[in-house]
């Protein structure tokens, strides 16, 4: 087969183009630049024949290319036909004559100040529907375990014991794990400091009441949201994706409590419990810091700490582990309802359910640590 | 180009499963240039295995698949294999659109990827494969999540066949279309085969496509291909399952529907 060429011959006013060869997919590069500079040097043809008779083989981009040649030429008022078009190309050339004109509409031009403003407002508008929407999470909720006290039996035990393995008995080692080494840390860099005043005994002190009060229960926050929030955003997310919680509702059951009270609930119980287990393991990276690197004796060790904590110092971090779960698992839940129909709204989702839920944990202790100074806990 | 009995697709002595089970059992199968074979079967009896299988998705176990006389799975050489996935589309039942790019990007995108092309000829290459399956320029910009199932189905094949290839291979076509929905998807195959001279290799349950629109009929039962031939051949069959397929009341139903 020819390669694909278009060649001219005429006078000024009659041009004959003529095309030969294969006019498809693979040449339409070229095939481009051959029609738009025949179009130009012809620009001032009053009559163009495009004559097709050796063409060898068309599909759509060359009946495209042909077409638009043909268009180039009509739209300046010139007169141009196709001659020689076999019966076989003859669809394909109609087919493509029906497609309108226009170019795709490129986004008109807009203020980059208003842009900005516009995004600004939108973000503002986003965070204030998101706090309703928790709000209204959290009512229905409310509602949901109101009614499951007035009949214990609509509790789901086997579905919260299940999440309650998920998200609480399955994440201990790796909770652990992070707690101890956090624990081991602080320790080291605060007898390395405190050496310089002679002051390393009182690195218990600040372990002991930093990993009680705050540390145990953010580390294990930020990882049960990591962990445990972002699969509950996923999770809720494909199945409203794909209908299962429209399927619930229409079933007459109300998806709050079929799915998202267990969830909260198995965190309610997990959280605190991974608190305990991280604050000890923490406590016990830093026991062991201070007795191999600052040269303590476990005795002095456990000493000093009791002395620095009295029963208070560990009731503020237990105090605070089911708030920060209850707002990990509505946010979690929250935006999981909220996942659209693509694959990319889920993925924003489970992102957004993450960065709020940690966000959210960290402004809320900071309020309870206002409120524990002011009753002097 | 116009040798009737060319074989496009040639399937040998095929056997796929899946651990303990034979999901294909020996079939042979061979898709002619130019023509519309319509693909039948039980659910579950493995139509779209073997469809799968042809197009790579699924290893066979035993026996050879020859597309354009060419074997694949014994090739080695990846820039072949490309060429010959170029010359076919696939419409995957549910259309398998990618959900974060719009519609116009989603036909754009093999345009894209196999070519180098300018903007505006993508653009208006786009437009045109839009027009030819029926929709508007104006959906254009819409992501998939906000198109209707029949709509989805149009942009599927829109994409199938963004790239001209000669074989489309369609799974369920029609499957969760409106009966005027799926007709108007039958008749548009039936121009878009005739214009682009495609073959197409349709799996089916859908009686009155088979009626109006398939050249042949292939029947997958227990694994095997029990018969082939055209709509007549298979009103005509004594074969049990057949008779209950093509000529029970669904069956007779598709027939006066085609006859009309």
């Amino acid at each position: 087969m020819r390669s694909a060429s278009l060649t001219g011959a005429g006078d000024g006013d009659r041009v004959e183009l003529a095309v030969t060869g294969v006019w498809t997919a693979e040449s339409a590069a070229d095939l481009e630049k051959l029609i738009d500079e025949a179009a130009r040097r012809y620009a001032n043809a009053r009559r163009v024949d495009i004559d097709l008779a050796n063409l060898d083989r068309l599909d759509t981009f060359g009946a495209w290319l042909i077409e638009r040649l043909n268009r180039a030429f009509t739209v300046r008022g010139s007169t141009a036909r196709l001659i020689g078009l076999s019966e076989v190309d003859r669809g394909l050339i109609e087919e493509v004559r029906l497609v309108d004109r226009q170019p795709p509409k490129r986004d008109a031009t807009v203020n980059r100040i208003l842009l900005a403003l516009d995004g600004l407002g939108r973000a503002m508008a986003g965070i204030g529907s998101s706090l309703v929407l928790l709000a209204h999470l959290f009512g229905a909720l409310t509602i949901v375990v109101l009614g499951t006290l007035a009949h214990p039996a609509r509790m789901r035990l086997a579905s919260t014991v299940h999440h309650l393995e998920r998200v609480g008995w399955r994440a201990v080692p790796i909770i652990v794990l992070s707690t101890f080494l956090i624990g081991a840390i602080i320790a080291q860099q605060g007898i390395f400091h405190f050496r310089a005043f002679g002051a390393e005994l009182y690195v218990v002190d600040m372990v002991g009441i930093l990993v009680l009060r705050e540390v145990g229960v953010l580390i294990v926050c930020v990882m049960v949201a990591g962990r445990s929030g972002s699969a509950y955003t996923a999770e809720l997310g494909s199945m409203k994706m794909r209908e299962e919680i429209d399927a619930l509702r229409t079933m007459g059951l109300d998806p709050i409590e079929v799915l998202v009270l267990p969830r909260i609930l198995a965190l309610l119980i997990a959280v605190p419990a991974l608190t305990f287990l991280g604050s000890m393991a923490a406590l016990y990276g830093a026991e062991l810091v201070c007795t191999l690197y600052g040269g303590m004796t476990p005795e002095i060790f456990l000493a000093r700490l009791r002395a620095a904590i009295w029963l208070p110092t560990f009731a503020v971090g237990m105090i605070k582990a089911p708030f920060m779960a209850l707002v990990i698992g509505l946010v979690a839940c929250v935006e999981g309802f909220n996942v659209e129909g693509s694959a990319a709204s889920l993925g924003l989702r489970t992102t957004s359910s993450v960065v709020k839920s940690i966000f959210l944990v960290i402004v809320l202790d900071g309020f309870f640590a206002m409120f524990f100074a002011a009753i002097g806990m | 180009m116009n040798s009737a009995n060319e074989a496009v697709i040639s399937v040998r002595d095929l056997v796929v499963g899946f651990g303990g089970a034979t999901v294909l059992d020996h079939v042979t199968l061979d898709v002619f240039r130019g023509e519309i074979l319509g693909f039948v079967g039980g659910s579950g009896a493995g139509k779209s295995v073997l469809l799968r299988t042809i197009i790579g998705l699924l290893p066979p176990r035993r026996g050879s698949i020859e597309v354009f006389g060419t074997e694949l799975a014994r090739l080695k050489d990846g820039r072949t294999r490309r060429a010959i996935e170029r010359r076919w589309g696939v419409l995957f039942q549910q259309g398998a659109l990618f959900s974060s790019l719009t519609v116009r990007q989603n036909i754009q995108f093999p345009i894209r990827e196999r070519l180098r092309l300018s903007p505006r000829l993508i653009d208006e290459i786009a437009l045109a494969k839009l027009k030819m399956v029926g929709l508007d320029a104006d959906v254009r910009e819409k992501f998939p999540a906000q198109l209707s199932g029949g709509m989805i189905k149009r942009v599927a094949l829109a994409r199938a066949l963004a790239l001209d290839p000669e074989i489309v291979f369609l799974d369920e076509p029609t499957s969760g279309l409106d009966p005027v929905g799926a007709a108007e998807f039958d008749a548009l195959i039936r121009t878009l085969q005739r214009t682009l001279g495609l073959s197409v290799f349709m799996v089916t349950h859908d009686l009155d496509s088979l009626h109006a629109v398939c050249d042949r009929i292939a029947v997958l039962v227990d694994g095997r291909v029990i018969a082939t031939g055209p709509i007549e051949t298979m009103l005509a069959s004594d074969h049990p399952w057949l008779k209950s397929y093509f000529r029970g009341k669904r069956g007779r139903q598709g027939a006066n529907h085609a006859h009309h």
